[in-house]
Order: C-alpha cells, then structure tokens, then sequence
C-alpha cells in the first residue's frame, strides 16, 4: 500500500513538471491582475458548470412533461380504466377503442419468459468469469459479453426475423415463427450482457475473507460458492436483474420485428404478441399529430416510462443500500 | 457406497461443467449470429455499396445515403451530449459542494439511462419536431440521440475523472492555479482516455439505435443527399428495418438487407472495440 503511494507521488511529480508548473505557475506570478479576473471568471462557471450539471434533471423533466402533456389529453374521451383494462386495441377504425390490456398482456409475458431464458444464462457466465475462469480468459471473454450488447437491436431483430422465426415454424409446425417464444428468445440474449456484467461485478466483489472462512470449514468451491458467495452477492444480483428486466420492456426493434404484432392477449407461448414498444413504434407514422391516436400512443409512453422509472429506483435503492465496505 | 466427499466433488465437477457449457453456448450464439449475416452478405459488399445511391426503387445500388446519414446523426448527436456530459461529469466530481445534490442528480442520470429508446422517439418528436418545429429532420434526430446518449457519457467521464489521483489537483492549487484551470489543465487532460471511451460507446449507441431516429430524423428513401441540418435523411439501421418488413421487394432485397447489416454491425464493432481497447489501456496505465 505505502509502495503504491509512493509510486503515485513520483509519477505525479514528473507529470506536474510538464503541465503546471510550464503553464499556469509563470501567468499567475506574471500578470498579478490576472489573478482577480481568474477568481471571477472560476465563479462564473461554477454557476455554468452547475446549470449545465443539472442537464439530466432538467431533461428528465422535459420527458415527464411532454409525455404527459401530449397523453393525458386522451383521458378526455377515454376512462383512464377503460385503457388499462380494456382488451379491445383498434385505434384506426371509425368507433376507435383504446383498450392496452393485451399489449400489456404481451410486454410482461415477454419479459417474464426473456428474463426466464437470460437470468440462468447470465448468472453461469457470471459465475464463470468471477470464480472459475482464469484471468486470461476472463479478460478476453468480459469485452467479448460486452459487445453483444453493443449490437444494434435492428440487427438482432432481423436475424430474428430471417433466420430464427422460419426455423421455429418449421420445427413446431407453426402457423408463424414471428411469436412470442422467438421474441423472448432474442430478448433473453440481449438482455445476458446487462445482468450478466453487473452480477459478476458483485460476485468478484464479496471480500475473500468470506470464502477463506468457508473452506477452512471444509466446503468445497461449489459449496462456497452456492452457499456462501452468491448469496452475499445477492443484492448485487437483484440489482443486475432489475436492471436487465427494464431493458427487456423497453426494448423496442426486436419486439417491433418478431413478435408477431397481434394486439390479442396470449394463450400459448407461440401466439404473435404485440408488446407497448413495438405498437408506439408501428403506429407513430400512422397517427395524425393531436389526434385521439396520436395522444394514446403518448399515453402508452407514459406507462413504460413510469414502470422503467419505477425498477430504476429499485435498482438503485437495491445497488446503494447492500454494498460491502472494504473487505 | 458413495462417501458424503466425492458426492460433493461430483456435484462440484457438474455444476462447473455446466457452467462452462452455459457461458460458451452464450458466445457461441454470438459467433453464429455475426457469421450467419457474414456469410449471407459479404457477396453485397463491394466498393459501389457502399458509395453509391439506391437505384430502381432500391432493389439495387448502393446504400451511400444511409452511410451518409447515419454520420450525420452520429456527429450531430456527439455535439450535443459531449460538452454537456463532460461538464456535468466535471461538475459532479469537482464541484458537487452539497453531497446531496451531488445523489439527486447521479439519480437522474441512472433513471434517465433506464429510459426506453422508443420513450426518447416520443420525446424527440413531440419536443423538437413537433413543438419546436424542427420537422423530421438531422436536427431533430440528433437531439435526440444527444439526450439518449447523455448518461453514458456523464458515468464514463466521471469514472475517469475520478480515477485522476487527488493530489493532482491539490498540487496545481496550492501552486496558485484556480479550480478552473486545474480542471482545464491538469484533471481533463488526464483523464481523456477514459473520456474518449464514454464518447466512441456512444457514437457506437447513435448509429445503431433504431426507434429514436425512426421518429424524429429518418426518412425510407430520400432522392437527393441532404443539404441542410433541416433535412430529413436516410440512416442505416432505419434501411435495415424498412427494407426488411416493408416494401414489395422484402425477398428480391434480402442481399442488400444482409450487407446493410454487415457495414452497420462493422461500424458500432469498430466503435466499441476503440472505446474497449482506450479504457483498457487507461486502467492498465492506472494500475502501473
């Protein structure tokens, strides 16, 4: 610990060389009227700094109020129970209904059965790599998770569509293969990378003490792991799977794609679904600025607003209440 | 009989096996995924692909304006989410006085992360193309992948501005240096590798991203290149998703669809993996 200090203090000096003591030492010893307007201008953008470090707020704000000035408009003409819980979904024709219950209906049996699919998944890798894997390995395959989820959404949607959806119908004998099984199966690989990094964060984060105790009790490294390691990992992991589950429900191209687009509730996994994201983005183009469809589409938004809004504030209460200090 | 020890090690040795078979089926559906679209498009590819314009309703030539456009996007975005990134990121590691603001807006920054891309689709088009008059155009579509891309850049500079050791900045003060000159010479420059990780994700996330730019910027087939921020434009992943569920040629195109994909998975690839090898070069320099 001293040493690396010590090391700091070194490389710290030979980097001052170049930068202060070249630059700013000689302007303020030099120009002594510099140094008020310098304080004044160190204020000045101290306020820019912090109106501008206000960014996300504000823009946060902008999105609640647009959204909400744009979709309350609808529950004018329509009961606010009538859209949650009506299951009739025709918003082009002449007598419109705006009843999202199947499209609700189709968002969580889609997310339900991805996060089904990604969380085992996810939890192996994490596994994995935090307590199996060398260290080679482990530091070629964490860019390799990394850049599944770097790879644009359309793309895995249209892999869905060409490649998985005909293999599927062929194989159960489908009347499609653009259904809710293949979109969850797609989903649940996007979905791997989220939780599958975090969870390994906090796995490799449980302090070694906790491990050392088990196996000087005689456990194995499975038995730690299971009985000792994960679970002292597990808020991390709720954390990660929280975080995983609100990128399944937002995520829009591949349901779009996939899914199968029918605004039914589902009986079998191999209906066509038609999820909030994948109707907001298919009938956008269609719907006339200001009118009633264009206001329910809004509305929509604002239920996938407040459900993701609602599991980040979990994820993040979740992530800051259970953490270990030091080790 | 079979002890109480090598049943535990049996168990051991299948749950690790397991595993292992778990995480490489994982990968290996990633390698199939990035292979199949390679193999079915790499015969698309060619020179005139990718720098000529779409001819006979787009059952032929190039996809230069999707290129085009998506560049378009990506610079006009990293415009916007940036100089306001850094700077938040800044503010909250250097200024941030009250530990609590400092919370409220790491909050905002998490939640706004979490927002769906099809929410900021909403946003974009009821903000900047509707309210504001924008139109579907560069402008809008930037914006928009501006504030999408926000929270990426604010974690990532920040993680690098922190790992700026404190007696840096402390030595440039007590040589007389103001808390902005400190920040402007001594802790961005030390962490812009970092930085510059935070910003290639994010040009990787403004060109791929679909659902935002589907409302605000993209257009199905523009005739002329765009020639002002006004215009409306054509962007890759937009061409993709058209191209492949819209349309009367969706079968005759398939070649096309398959080598729009290729150039977009090599453009965020090479992104993401310049972002990747700056940050880990960054973390190795630290370690030293």
């Amino acid at each position: 610990m001293y040493n690396k200090n010590l090391q700091n203090v070194t490389h710290m000096s030979s980097g001052l060389n170049n930068n202060i003591i070249s630059q700013s030492l000689p302007e303020s010893r030099i120009h002594m009227g510099d140094s008020r307007k310098s304080i004044i201008a160190d204020k000045i953008f101290e306020k820019l700094f912090f109106i501008l470090g206000l960014s996300c707020i504000m823009v946060l704000l902008l999105i609640t109020i647009f959204l909400f000035s744009e979709g309350v408009p609808l529950f004018k003409n329509v009961p606010v129970a009538n859209f949650l819980f009506g299951t009739q979904w025709y918003p082009t024709s002449d007598n419109p209904r705006f009843g999202i219950l199947p499209l609700i209906a189709a968002s969580v049996s889609v997310t339900l059965l991805a996060s089904a699919i990604a969380v085992p998944f996810s939890l192996a890798i994490a596994v994995y790599l935090a307590e199996l894997a060398s260290l080679r390995i482990r530091e070629t395959l964490k860019p390799v998770i990394e850049v599944i989820a770097s790879i644009p959404s359309v793309v895995i949607g249209f892999f869905g569509m060409v490649v998985l959806a005909p293999f599927l119908q062929k194989q159960f004998n489908l009347d499609t293969g653009l259904n809710l099984f293949n979109a969850s199966l797609m989903l649940a690989f996007m979905a791997i990378p989220t939780i599958a990094s975090i969870s390994e964060d906090a796995v490799s984060s449980v302090p070694v003490s906790l491990k050392e105790a088990s196996y000087a009790l005689g456990a194995n490294r499975w038995q730690t792991i299971f009985h000792i390691t994960v679970p002292a990992a597990l808020s991390g992991i709720w954390t990660a799977i929280i975080l995983g589950i609100s990128r399944v429900i937002g995520e829009t191209m591949v349901v779009l794609m996939i899914a199968g687009g029918a605004a039914v509730i589902p009986t079998s996994i191999f209906d066509p679904v038609r999820p909030l994201t994948a109707d907001i983005a298919a009938e956008m183009a269609e719907a006339p600025v200001g009118g009633s469809h264009y206001h329910a589409l809004f509305a929509i938004g604002i239920i996938l607003f407040l459900i993701t809004f609602i599991f980040n504030l979990i994820a993040d209460y979740l992530s800051n209440r259970y953490r270990f200090k030091g080790g | 009989m079979i002890s109480r020890q090598m049943k535990s090690d049996i168990i051991e040795k299948a749950m690790f096996a397991l595993f292992r078979i778990m995480s490489f089926f994982v990968l290996s559906f990633l390698a199939f995924i990035v292979i199949y679209i390679i193999s079915k498009g790499y015969s698309a590819l060619s020179w005139e692909f990718i720098s000529e314009m779409p001819r006979n309703e787009m059952t032929q030539g190039g996809i230069f304006p999707a290129i085009l456009g998506t560049f378009y996007l990506m610079v006009g975005s990293a415009v916007v989410s940036i100089p306001i990134g850094i700077i938040t990121a800044v503010y909250l590691t250097e200024y941030a006085a009250a530990p609590k603001l400092g919370k409220i807006i790491r909050l905002g920054v998490n939640n706004l992360a979490g927002v769906p891309s099809v929410v900021f689709g909403l946003f974009g088009l009821s903000l900047f193309v509707v309210f504001l008059d924008f139109g579907t155009s560069i402008l809008a579509g930037s914006l928009t992948l501006g504030v999408l891309n926000l929270p990426m850049i604010i974690r990532s500079s920040e993680e690098a501005l922190m790992t700026v050791p404190r007696t840096y900045r402390e030595a440039s003060l007590s040589l007389g240096a103001t808390r902005l000159q400190t920040i402007f010479r001594i802790v961005i420059p030390n962490a812009l590798p970092g930085i510059l990780t935070g910003v290639m994700l994010s040009l990787g996330r403004a060109a791929g991203e679909t659902a935002p730019v589907m409302f605000t910027a993209a257009t199905y087939y523009a005739p002329e290149l765009p020639h002002s921020i006004f215009s409306e434009v054509m962007a890759l992943p937009y061409h993709i998703y058209v191209m492949a569920t819209a349309g009367t040629y969706i079968q005759e195109t398939r070649n096309i669809q398959y080598g729009t994909a290729i150039v977009l998975i090599v453009l965020v690839l090479l992104l993401n993996s310049a972002g990747l090898v700056l940050r880990y070069r960054f973390r190795k320099r630290l370690k030293r």
